[in-house]
């Protein structure tokens, strides 16, 4: 074959043509195996609501239940812990919690439901890179946090602290207060995590 | 045999691949201590593969059952514990040989022109090496393990948009679970050993495209006897093939005291966390990485000003990743004339002096909490570390050198 009959521009054509055809059925082939590293339907359906009872749960005691595979923490807070969320809005990096890490009924000083400002349940997970912070309710040296610390939660990877809201302190790592779940009270002793409260359903 | 080997020769190159890639490869003659770590590094390479054959005849890649599983090979399993040490202690002796090795290009600029493509090689070799071993971390299904990777795959969660739907995709769950575990097992010892393997090929064939570097920094190409030979070069069988095996044995030797003697290392190549299983609902006390990816952890934490636009655990984030991709363009950020640090000035020295205590320091850092000063600690390093790259240009232009001699000392 000569060279002298070949239409350069013809077969760049025709190699670029078909290199995009070629690229969008890789594309195309890419996406379901892509997709099957997602959350199969399995592990989508094992995130249902848990009902714990608390009852028999003391002041200022923490409880861990599991929720979704994660740690969801359940206080009932003293009146002396509640009276220190009042006390903190200076430390800390969003006292307001105006980032949406709770549902909107949680939206308040002491991150729970009007009714019951004193339960206290959030996801045990620090919003830094995920490790279980420490429950610190001791106050002063007894926590080993130094001699002004009202009580918290410390997360021992990164230094990140949290008050008893789990409302996050100013220059740690952590970026945002510990996210609140939804959850609802099926009487005054048992709540329902997973699920909202009635009147909160839209 | 002769009949044998042209019937073959007729069919598959066999004795020009042996020729050209050992008995006809001409090496400098001056290759010292530091050279070593190549052929170790293949050592090291070889070895995982086929240890990690063996283990996973027994090990069982379920969250239910990974840990027990690991227990059953260190008891039950003949020879078991031996394959499992040789294995875990290997990723880190691994390591240890490519950071030497590595450290090598570096003191004799083997990574200058033309021989830019087998570093960048290199350094995809090393980033692949990071990806394999904290997957195969995961395996044994200890609280490390498990908290080990929530922690690294979360830092994924940092990038804008579409961080928490990566994190989610990459862990096929909400949390690190079986599925995660069961994909790790999949990636480690399939897809990235495969890659690691095409790596290394592609590493020597570029290293053999160009030739050795050598401790002058010299190019041996450039003085050829009438024959074509370099004057300077040796082949590289037998005479490189038998110094390699003295290396051999000696790196044997240490590999085998640590097996045998101090499996755990003093919890610096299996920390005591990981002998607990798996608690998704309680974190060890205390986080540390294996000694090999401290540094990075280290300038991971060391970003807490959060004053910085997109808050400090991205930029944390990526200072980490920044790290590594700066060495991918040490061959452009060095100016200097020479190549080795034999002829290279006072400035050079110093500044990769400071870099090496500046790495090191980050490293035991790493392992210690990041509060107070080692907090502040950590920053310096980091500042030193990135200095050292970043400021390349500049002092290695300015450096004096010396005259570099025309052929090897």
């Amino acid at each position: 074959m000569s060279d002298q009959n070949v239409n350069k521009g013809r077969r760049r054509m025709l190699t670029l043509a078909t290199s995009a055809v070629g690229a969008v059925g890789v594309g195309f082939m890419a996406t379901p195996f892509i997709l099957s590293m997602t959350p199969s339907a399995r592990a989508k359906a094992a995130g249902a609501p848990v009902e714990v009872d608390f009852s028999k749960l003391a002041e200022g005691v923490l409880l861990t239940i599991e929720w979704q595979g994660k740690p969801v923490w359940i206080v009932k807070r003293s009146d002396a812990m509640m009276d220190t969320l009042g006390t903190l809005t200076d430390l800390l990096a969003d006292p307001e919690s105006d980032v949406e890490q709770q549902p909107a009924y949680a939206k308040n000083q002491s991150r729970a439901q009007e009714k019951h400002p004193n339960l206290s349940v959030m996801v045990g997970l620090c919003t830094h890179l995920g490790c279980v912070p420490l429950e610190k309710f001791a106050i002063g040296p007894a926590s080993d946090m130094g001699d002004d610390w009202p009580g918290g939660y410390f997360c021992p990877c990164h230094g990140s602290k949290f008050d008893m809201a789990g409302r996050v302190y100013k220059n740690v790592p952590a970026p945002t207060n510990l996210p609140v779940p939804p959850f609802r009270f099926l009487s005054d002793t048992v709540i329902v995590v997973g699920e909202n409260p009635e009147e909160a359903k839209v | 045999m002769e009949k044998l080997m042209s019937w073959i020769d007729d069919r598959f190159p066999l004795t020009q691949v042996w020729e050209e890639h050992m008995a006809k490869y001409y090496a400098p003659k001056n290759f010292n201590f530091w050279y070593f770590f190549g052929s170790l590094a293949i050592l090291m390479l070889v070895m995982q593969i086929i240890t990690g054959i063996f283990l996973t005849m027994h090990y069982k890649p379920d969250a239910e059952l990974a840990f027990t599983s690991v227990e059953y090979i260190m008891r039950d399993v003949p020879w078991g514990w031996l394959m499992r040490y040789m294995h875990a202690i290997g990723a880190s002796m691994f390591f240890i040989v490519i950071y030497l090795h590595m450290f090598r290009a570096m003191i004799y600029g083997s990574y200058r022109a033309p021989r830019e493509l087998i570093w960048i090689f290199g350094m995809v070799i090393f980033i692949a090496l990071m990806a394999e071993s904290f997957m195969g971390y995961l395996l044994p299904w200890g609280n490390m393990s498990f908290w080990g990777a929530q922690v690294i795959i979360s830092l994924f969660g940092a990038i804008p948009y579409v961080g928490d739907g990566l994190v989610e995709w990459l862990r096929g769950d909400y949390v690190i679970s079986d599925a995660t575990l069961n994909r790790f097992f999949a990636f480690h010892v399939a897809a990235v050993p495969l890659v690691l393997v095409i790596l290394v090929f592609l590493h020597i064939v570029a290293l053999h495209k160009v030739g050795s570097n050598n401790p002058d920094g010299i190019e041996i190409k450039k003085n050829k006897g009438a024959d074509g030979i370099p004057l300077d070069g040796i082949p590289f069988h037998p005479y490189y093939t038998v110094k390699d095996i003295v290396g051999v044995i000696v790196f044997l030797m240490v590999f085998s005291a640590i097996v045998f003697f101090a499996p755990e290392l003093g919890g610096w190549f299996l920390e005591a966390d990981n002998f607990t299983p798996a608690d998704p609902l309680s974190t060890p006390s205390h986080i540390v990485p294996l000694w090999y990816f401290t540094p990075y952890y280290s300038i991971l934490r060391a970003v807490t000003w959060e004053w910085l636009p997109g808050g400090a655990k991205l930029w944390g984030v990526i200072a980490m990743f920044a790290s590594l991709i700066v060495l991918f363009f040490l061959p452009w950020l060095d100016r200097s004339p020479v190549k080795s640090i034999r002829y290279r000035g006072g400035i050079f020295k110093v500044a990769l002096t400071i870099f090496i205590l500046a790495f090191l320091g980050l490293g035991w850092l790493g392992t210690q909490p990041a509060e107070g000063l080692n907090l502040l600690l950590a920053q310096i390093g980091m500042f030193l570390y990135f200095g050292f790259f970043l400021l390349m240009p500049i002092y290695t232009s300015l450096d004096s050198t010396k005259p570099v001699p025309e052929r090897l000392t």
